[in-house]
């Protein structure tokens, strides 16, 4: 009896660690939203969106720049990463059963999992090392890298939640594969694709270590494929590092912006998530 | 339908999965291209220094001397650290989000520590820097002298160091640890529950049981999680004090691979130095990509077991013996 009355202290002690640990895990979230959002919205203004930074010991000045830069670098990556993704996703989802696919699908887990400062080497070797110099090609490439597995596995997530009926009735009705593929099976996930997208969009924004040496920074805003260009993360890292109490302020405030996107975004994937869960449950 | 009609189709299909596989055979030739570019461009360091580069301490650019053991050193102590904090607790997270929460409090519970591995790193980093710091080094102020006399707790109370590396590093590894496991607990059959409270075990004792079946599972995903500790990077340099010096204490100033990169890449001026630093790239994409693909592994091994013993019956399996 005494044997059982233990056991069943045991149990609740560690039903309550349990909780406790959820609650530790909370306690950083809230501490970084906080003073994200504290240290943020009080240096955030009209300048930080509009102006371009100001030189050293200058107070003043905003990351206009940077954020358009950041833009320049996903819409470069997005060009490249989400036809290569989306399709390779396609053959993962048409061939699931293949091995050539497992080893696809296998590949690309193991690339996801790879320390973005690595894909900023390689595109440092590809694309800044033959030219001698950094550009915004090698930024928006190492950004590519980097979401081309995410796509790839989004899109064959999604592509098979639709309902293989849709094909075998297209194929039916005398349809090549790929225009089942293309013309009835990706409209049919098209809106989940567009969310995971999004999400890579979100993720990729965030990045720092792989733009460090290869889009590098820029205190002018250019569009030029190759010159170097201001990224937000890059120049909340500067701002961050340097010893000025109005460049922290304004890292403070880059990374308020850089945070209500990344949090946007993912409300914005949940919902969406959401109903189309719901959708096929029907 | 003609004969031409048909083989056309099957030649167009043809067409469609070689072009759809040329996409997909893209992401395998990323990472072989990965591997060889950084191979390539790091054989300058490979051939002058061998395997003497990852033996030796020194590390001094302006006399060409390249040693990176306090770089490996530095990895293995700040992911060592952040595992041995976020495991409990990340697995504590999802045992109490798949097996105990109230099935209304499980979705937003789990959207909010989910939204930990949303945050970019720069964003802990900073966070780090400010807030972090400042605390770990009022706590090592206030560390009682005693304890400063045990290797592990000495030298000067800088904030900056190996334990502010390893809680932030715990931190961002918490969401990944925890998100598989919980999948893992999800999929065990619910009849193993059910078996173990049938047999009069208590709560824990069934927890037990579904980690138990799903242990292969929650090994990944624990592994998941040392990948992209050793792989951190911004967070890490901006707290770690970026000190090549090999040190058991919690409160020095260290270094790590892939902080040692971001940190120096820019400043590297001669071919060997950049030759050395992409060597240490080589070695950390080759470990992270082991420790990747066996996480992987032993994920998909479990997966796999529990759909082929929970496997839904077929219709056909489904529909009533005909009478005789």
């Amino acid at each position: 009896m005494r044997g059982a009355s233990r056991r069943r202290v045991l149990s609740n002690l560690i039903v309550g660690l349990c909780g406790l640990a959820v609650v530790l895990a909370l306690i950083p979230l809230t501490l970084i939203f906080i003073y994200v959002i504290k240290q943020g919205f009080s240096s955030l203004n009209w300048d930080f969106f509009t102006k371009m930074p100001k030189p050293v010991g200058e107070p003043g000045g905003g990351m206009a720049n940077a954020m358009l830069g950041t833009l320049f670098l996903i819409g470069l990556a997005s060009v490249v990463a989400i036809p290569v993704g989306m399709i390779a996703g396609v053959y993962l989802s048409e061939y699931r059963g293949s091995r050539f696919a497992s080893l696809v699908r296998f590949t690309a887990d193991v690339l996801n999992g790879v320390p973005s400062i690595v894909i900023g080497i390689f595109a440092y070797g590809l694309a800044v090392l033959p030219v001698h110099r950094f550009s915004a090609l090698a930024g928006g490439l190492a950004l590519a890298f980097m979401m081309i597995p995410i796509i790839t596995r989004t899109t064959e997530e999604l592509l098979n939640l639709v309902p293989s009926t849709l094909r075998e009735g297209a194929l039916a009705l005398g349809a090549t594969r790929a225009r089942a593929a293309f013309g009835v099976m990706v409209p049919a996930a098209l809106p989940g694709i567009m969310t995971g997208i999004l999400v890579a969009l979100a993720r990729i924004a965030g990045e720092t270590a792989p733009l460090l040496f290869t889009s590098f920074n820029n205190r002018f805003f250019t569009t030029r494929l190759d010159q170097p260009i201001a990224s937000l993360t890059v120049q909340v890292y500067t701002y961050a590092i340097s010893p000025y109490d109005d460049w922290h302020r304004q890292a403070w405030a880059g990374a308020l912006v850089l945070v209500s996107f990344v949090f946007v975004f993912s409300v914005l994937a949940r919902i969406v998530t959401r109903r189309l869960e719901r959708m096929h449950r029907v | 339908m003609t004969k031409t009609s048909s083989s056309r189709r099957s030649a167009d299909d043809r067409l469609f999965r070689l072009g759809t596989g040329f996409f997909a055979l893209l992401v395998v030739l990323l990472v072989a291209g990965i591997f060889y570019e950084l191979f390539n461009h790091s054989r300058l360091s490979i051939a002058k220094f061998g395997f003497h580069f990852w033996r030796t301490t020194t590390w001094d650019p302006v006399a060409g001397q390249f040693g990176a053991l306090p770089f490996i050193w530095g990895t293995l102590y700040s992911s060592f650290l952040a595992l041995l904090i976020s495991t409990p607790i990340a697995l504590g997270i999802a045992i109490f989000l798949s097996e105990l929460a109230p099935r209304a409090l499980r979705t937003p519970l789990a959207f909010l520590t989910e939204l930990l591995a949303a945050i970019p790193s720069i964003v802990y980093g900073l966070w780090g820097i400010f807030v972090l710091v400042p605390m770990v080094r009022q706590l090592e102020v206030h560390t009682p002298g005693w304890l400063k006399k045990i290797p592990l707790f000495s030298g000067p109370p800088l904030g900056v160091g190996m334990l502010s590396a390893g809680l932030i590093l715990a931190v961002m590894v918490i969401p990944f640890t925890s998100s598989v496991a919980r999948e893992v607990l999800r999929a065990v059959p619910s009849t193993q529950r059910e078996a173990a409270y049938a047999l009069g075990a208590t709560r824990w004792e069934a927890i037990q049981a579904a980690l138990r079946f799903g242990r292969t599972g929650i090994m990944g995903a624990i592994i998941l999680g040392l990948g992209r500790a050793i792989g951190e990077t911004m967070a890490v340099t901006m707290v770690i004090g970026n000190n090549p010096k090999i040190s058991v204490s919690l409160y020095a100033a260290q270094h790590t691979m892939a902080a040692a990169i971001a940190n120096e890449f820019t400043e590297a001026d001669t071919d060997l130095y950049l030759s050395a630093l992409i060597e240490i790239g080589l070695v950390l994409f080759v470990i992270t990509l082991i420790v990747n693909a066996l996480s992987r592994l032993l994920i998909w091994s479990v997966s796999r077991e529990i759909t082929a013993k929970a496997r839904k019956p077929t219709v056909a399996e489904t529909l009533p013996e005909p009478a005789a």
